[in-house]
């Protein structure tokens, strides 16, 4: 079912006027409402007037997660605090989080844009829905539940933490679609496979994000729950997830292309790659009001198909991500920047600066092993004062990350020194 | 006396404790006593051995981390009873014992290293009650 047929399907020759006529509006009230952008486009010789159809995008300047955070809290705002109606916020890499707003104009199109991505994923208002995400400052568990109101499905909103009661609701309710992080759907469907009650449920569909998930286990997702598995993709500075989705023919991601417009970019260069090339995906926002922004650095590599799917959309749709341009990880959902952990150990003295982070997926869930080197001056051979150390760093890392870490003592001068760049990860996850 | 012992961090992974052997065999260092205390992601090697310093400066220079720890050692009758009673010293002056192995239990006594909380009271109890810990150099002889 497409949601939004006048919007989703129009030809591209129209997608194109009318993606230049927002973006015209856009660089006009950016200009006017935000100094941060106004002042940059100063910089570079530019006023609204230059801007006059979408080809001009290139000539505006990128917008990065370290401008969101220099401008922390509030600083990118378009609006007085009065019309904000909502806020959300992700960790970041100083302890200091991103913080992104919403009017209630915002709020109405996110949940248009997510609305269009479960009818994707074929939730009608028929649908019992689980969801799963985190509900809070994390994007996800609200965007999903405005997204499946809208909709008109029934909303259990789950958020996430006790899984026996989700699994025993899920059947007792009959649900029939939840949306989560593909893990943590792996995760429940162990638990719901040891229970024997596979052959209860009524599930049908699921819509996963939150973090990158393999070819892999989508398959696996929707053999051992006999359902399909939908990719949606978001990321709370653009909006939240709702951006992107896939649908059933499961050809890369749909981006709600009239309200952001993707870009595809040669990292190094941030020059436009071809259709069907690897590059950066950058996005603007067009109809934003709170925290409209421009050419905004996902990070993520994707590559970008502008054909029109089997399905009749005519939204260009962005393939499954094939990396980061930066060394952020995705763990449990959460954001994770190897410096936050550097930055968190030097306050530590009884350890030197040298860790080292080690991801990987148990029974389906995100394990995060953060090792660290004795400071041989502080070495001592009793145990309790080791472990009290280990409590410490622990507390340390978990305060920084919003992350419980296993924290590994290790022998001094073991860890990776590797001349120039030294590596600091091992992802054992083989998400890309 | 107190006598010096050498504590080794080893982390929990194959061939570790040999390496440690290893560079202890190649300086002609000899172990008289050893305890091996483990947790789950690493142990600590408490060694008595001959020379205490050069199995320090070995074993760093081989980057191991290591420590020289104060312990108190006492030689203790084949007698039911002996060391309760020497413990029983340090309980009443409110010294704790952190942890203690054997040494030696050949011919009429036995002696254990013990790792208290306070090692000079520890030490000056058992010199006021007349029982005799050992330095390094006579452990050697043991």
């Amino acid at each position: 079912m497409i949601w939004n047929e006048a919007k989703e399907c129009m030809s591209r020759d129209e997608l194109s006027a009318l993606q230049s006529s927002r973006l015209v509006k856009l660089v006009d009230y950016v200009y006017h409402n935000v100094e941060f952008y106004r002042k940059k486009m100063q910089a570079l010789g530019l006023l609204p007037g230059d801007i006059k159809n979408i080809e001009d995008i290139v000539k505006l300047p990128f917008t990065t997660k370290d401008d969101l955070r220099e401008n922390y809290p509030f600083g990118l705002f378009a609006v007085p605090r009065s019309q904000v109606v909502r806020v959300h916020a992700s960790s970041g890499t100083t302890g200091k989080a991103t913080v992104v707003g919403y009017t209630r104009r915002d709020i109405d199109v996110w949940a248009e844009c997510v609305a269009r991505c479960m009818a994707m994923a074929g939730i009608t208002r028929e649908d019992t829905i689980q969801v799963a995400y985190g509900y809070g400052l994390f994007t996800g568990g609200l965007g999903a539940h405005y997204g499946a109101e809208k909709i008109g499905a029934m909303v259990v909103p789950m958020s996430t933490g006790n899984s026996k009661k989700l699994t025993t609701m899920m059947v007792d309710f009959g649900a029939t679609a939840i949306a989560c992080t593909p893990s943590y759907l792996l995760h429940l469907t162990e638990i719901l496979e040891q229970e024997g009650l596979i052959e209860q449920l009524k599930l049908k569909k699921a819509i996963c994000g939150a973090e990158p998930w393999t070819e892999k286990m989508h398959k696996e997702i929707e053999e051992r729950l006999h359902i399909s598995a939908f990719d949606i993709y978001g990321l709370s500075e653009i909006m939240g997830p709702g951006v992107a989705c896939d649908c059933e023919f499961h050809k890369g991601l749909h981006v709600c292309e009239d309200h952001f417009y993707p870009e595809v970019l040669d990292s190094a260069t941030m020059k436009p790659q071809k259709a069907g090339e690897t590059g950066e995906l950058v996005f603007t926002t067009f109809t934003k009001e709170a925290l409209p922004l421009i050419r905004y650095r996902t990070k993520d590599l994707t590559s970008i198909d502008y054909s029109t799917c089997e399905c009749g959309r005519t939204s260009a749709r962005i393939s499954r991500f094939k990396g980061r341009v930066d060394d952020m990880l995705i763990i449990r959902g959460v954001n994770v920047f190897p410096s936050q952990v550097e930055a968190a150990l030097i306050d530590v003295e009884e350890v030197s600066p040298h860790y080292m982070i080690i991801v990987d997926r148990v029974n389906n869930l995100d394990t995060l092993e953060i090792q660290v080197e004795l400071n041989p001056k502080y070495y001592t051979d009793e145990i309790r004062v080791l472990e009290g150390l280990n409590k410490k760093i622990t507390h340390v890392l978990n305060q920084a990350l919003g992350l419980n870490p296993k924290v590994k003592l290790v022998e001094p001068q073991t860890l990776n020194r590797s001349e120039g760049k030294s590596v600091h990860v091992i992802d054992k996850r083989k998400l890309y | 006396m107190v006598a010096k012992q050498l504590s080794v961090f080893i982390e929990n992974r194959q061939g570790r404790l040999g390496e440690v052997l290893n560079v202890l065999k190649e300086n002609d260092i000899n172990i008289l006593s050893l305890s091996l205390a483990d947790t789950t992601e690493y142990g600590l090697l408490r060694l008595i051995v001959n020379n205490p310093e050069l199995g320090k400066e070995k074993l760093t220079e081989d980057g191991f981390s290591t420590i020289l720890t104060d312990v108190i050692v006492l030689k203790i009758t084949h007698q039911s009873g002996s060391l309760q009673g020497l413990l029983k010293i340090l309980s009443d002056n409110n010294v704790n014992v952190e942890y203690m192995y054997g040494l030696s239990i050949d011919g009429e006594e036995a002696s254990v290293v013990l790792k208290t909380s306070n090692v000079e009271m520890a030490e000056l109890v058992f010199k006021n009650q007349g029982v005799k810990t050992l330095s390094s150099k006579e452990i050697e002889k043991l």
